[in-house]
């Protein structure tokens, strides 16, 4: 019944703007298919724009190590604990709190080693700046080996003298023979 | 000494030092952030049909013991010692609480009757109340001052000696955390 009423509306405005010059029947009906594909994409750009809870659960599990585990992440560990964890950040994302929020709720609990990348103070700079420290070490490493290995090359080439004339005739001769 | 003998030295150090220092830490000794705080809050429906909630007991000195059947043989070797000491403080302000964690309910049950436990116990749905406590294993048996803090830690097995030291500790009203 609604389906025939929105097509009547269409035939008639059709009607109008062809009286009009211009707009044909054949063009509204291209608008309303390009406008129904539109509206049909619309809630698949929503649904990327805001992820869903278990795609959050998934991410703010990851941060967190698993307590019962030897370097596993709350989201990768098959323990039961690890499971319930998943639950409590399932929960508290329902309670509409903060991905830090919840974070935090798990570092009071368990200190800032539940985390399984350390924040980015105190001692912990030592490990996020020890790499950056140590590149132009390895650099300097690499340039040292290069200049000893081009030095050494150059070392165990044989001196290009000057061929004795002895032997230069010598070899002359080898080779007008061949020839 | 070779300058290469030397850049190997300098590179492998810190790496040495920092592998050293992570593998020689005891995860079990990290002290509790909460300790100093006020406990989390919790109520445990009870294997007897009963509830406890942690609210009801401020004023009381508190021990809570995360437990599992099993947690062998470290939740059998403290089973005794608890049961004497709650026997031992149970008419002095003392209130002792054991968490099941993470067990079959017949196993646990099973575990109660052959220790012949007569303080509140209860399972940990959902390991709400281990997660609250940040507990990384069992047992661990954590005490609460009667401010409602919690007072101190102690991960693995409990002798009677360690629980009548922070009990008396707490009991007289020693300030001092660990």
């Amino acid at each position: 019944m609604m389906t025939r009423a929105i097509k009547g509306t269409i035939d008639a405005e059709n009607i109008v703007c062809s009286r009009d010059g211009g707009v044909t029947p054949r063009h509204l009906r291209w608008s309303v298919c390009i406008l129904a594909i539109v509206l049909s994409l619309m809630p698949c750009s929503l649904w990327a724009a805001a992820p869903d809870l278990e795609t959050l659960v998934r991410e703010i599990a990851q941060q967190l190590r698993c307590p019962v585990c030897q370097g596993l992440s709350v989201s990768d560990s098959p323990s039961e604990l690890a499971h319930e964890m998943r639950a409590v950040v399932r929960e508290q994302l329902q309670q509409g709190k903060t991905r830090q929020e919840i974070l935090d709720y798990f570092v009071q609990r368990y200190g800032e080693w539940i985390l399984l990348a350390p924040p980015k103070r105190g001692f912990n700079l030592v490990i996020w700046l020890l790499p950056f420290a140590l590149l132009p070490v390895g650099a300097l490493a690499v340039y040292a080996g290069t200049r000893r290995w081009v030095r050494n090359r150059q070392a165990a080439t044989p001196p290009s003298a000057a061929l004795d004339p002895r032997y230069a005739e010598r070899l002359q001769r080898e080779l007008d023979s061949y020839t | 000494m070779s300058v290469k003998k030397f850049f190997i030295l300098v590179s492998a150090t810190p790496v040495l030092a920092l592998l050293a220092y992570g593998l020689s830490r005891d995860l079990g000794s990290f002290p509790s952030p909460l300790i100093g705080r006020e406990a989390p809050s919790f109520a445990l429906s009870l294997f007897d049909g009963g509830t406890f909630s942690l609210d009801e007991h401020r004023g009381k000195v508190v021990v809570i013991n995360v437990w599992a059947s099993w947690c062998i043989p470290a939740c059998y070797n403290e089973a005794p010692a608890l049961e004497a000491a709650w026997q031992r403080y149970r008419e002095r302000d003392v209130v002792f609480v054991g968490v099941n964690y993470q067990d079959r309910e017949a196993a646990a049950r099973e575990f109660l009757a052959r220790f012949r436990h007569t303080f509140p116990n209860g399972p940990d749905l959902g390991s709400r109340v281990s997660i609250a406590y940040g507990v990384r294993g069992v047992p661990e048996t954590f005490f609460i001052d009667r401010d409602g803090r919690l007072a101190h830690r102690h991960v693995g097995e409990i002798s009677f000696d360690v629980l009548m030291q922070q009990i008396e500790r707490l009991l007289n009203g020693a300030g001092g955390l660990s």
